[in-house]
């Protein structure tokens, strides 16, 4: 390879032979974050099938109070999300900048109408005495104790994927900022690509967070 | 200069896997309300699957990325494998000891 004179920039520096390793090096570097993510929502996932499986009646009929069309209707505005979000990282590829930051904004809009929704959900439970605690109120044989195992699952996966989004609209804000003072370019979009990276990552938890807390226990009631 | 191994993917390719997500979150959704015994479990985590395949591969760029970045991706889910199957293996067979 033809070593070019070294003007260490953002897209290229001191310690990468080229921007192509550079942009590797990062991605690498999130992937590795991603997996610590993944091990960390892993270990509540497997909570929740443990205990599913110790209590199939009581999860089955806590998980029947959730509404599963706002579920699925909030599951489409996240995946619009990510589509939007993969959109932007492509305008960084391209370099356009103003598209950046309309998919971004979209994007943003997009992830906070999903918090909306998700905490007039929250708000659903707490109205109906859902939320585990002393206030707790559930009719049935069983349900009094164990439900709340369920809710207790609940409210913490969904919290901790509703935190990771709070994070991902402070990145996106921080993209926007950058973007509008003219950081990125085709050559350097390393940032958003990489917000991009997180947000798809935190689309994906949710992917199976749907299915699992909402849908499984639903046929034959 | 620019890289030759950069890939821009076409909004038509973004939007056909879009659309097919969407329609894989109502196909889940609604089968969901039919009685598969214990396979709606089975159904409806292959979806997810699905769901997460076609996010990691085209908008997480998984296809395109280098192998060494396919393989850290890969060791990630072997590690969630052993987490998930060694913890199952665990309450699964308690009873047959009668603990």
């Amino acid at each position: 390879m033809v070593s070019e004179p070294h003007v260490e920039s953002l897209a290229l520096r001191e310690q990468f032979n080229s921007a192509e390793q550079q942009k590797d090096a990062s991605s690498l570097g999130m992937w590795v974050f991603l997996i610590t993510e993944v091990m960390f929502f892993g270990g509540a996932f497997a909570a929740y099938t443990v205990y599913r499986s110790i209590y199939p009646g009581v999860f089955g009929a806590a998980s029947r109070t959730l509404n599963t069309t706002i579920g699925a209707l909030n599951t489409a505005v996240l995946l619009c999300s990510s589509f939007t979000m993969v959109l932007a990282v492509r305008a960084g590829q391209l370099g356009r900048r103003k598209q950046i930051m309309a998919f971004l904004v979209l994007t943003l809009i997009l992830g906070m109408v999903f918090l909306g929704v998700k905490g007039y959900e929250w708000n659903e439970k707490y109205v109906e005495h859902h939320i585990p605690g002393p206030s707790f109120q559930m009719e049935g044989p069983g349900l009094q104790d164990h439900a709340q195992l369920f809710f207790s699952l609940y409210f913490a996966m969904t919290g901790l994927h509703a935190m990771h989004m709070l994070v991902g609209a402070g990145l996106l804000s921080w993209l926007l900022y950058q973007t509008w003072r003219g950081k990125f370019s085709a050559a350097y979009y390393t940032p958003i690509d990489m917000v991009g990276l997180y947000w798809h990552f935190v689309d994906i938890i949710w992917i199976f967070l749907f299915p699992l807390l909402y849908l499984i226990d639903r046929h034959g009631h | 200069m620019t890289t030759e191994t950069e890939h821009v993917d076409s909004v038509k390719t973004y939007a056909v896997v879009w659309i097919a997500l969407l329609i894989l979150t109502a196909l889940t959704t609604g089968v969901a309300y039919i009685d598969l015994g214990p396979f709606s479990v089975v159904v409806a985590l292959t979806i997810a699957v699905c769901k997460m395949l076609l996010v990691a591969l085209f908008f997480m760029h998984v296809r395109h990325s280098t192998k060494l970045t396919k393989l850290v991706v890969l060791g990630g889910l072997l590690w969630l494998a052993i987490l998930l199957s060694l913890t199952m293996a665990d309450f699964a067979t308690r009873s047959w000891i009668g603990a």
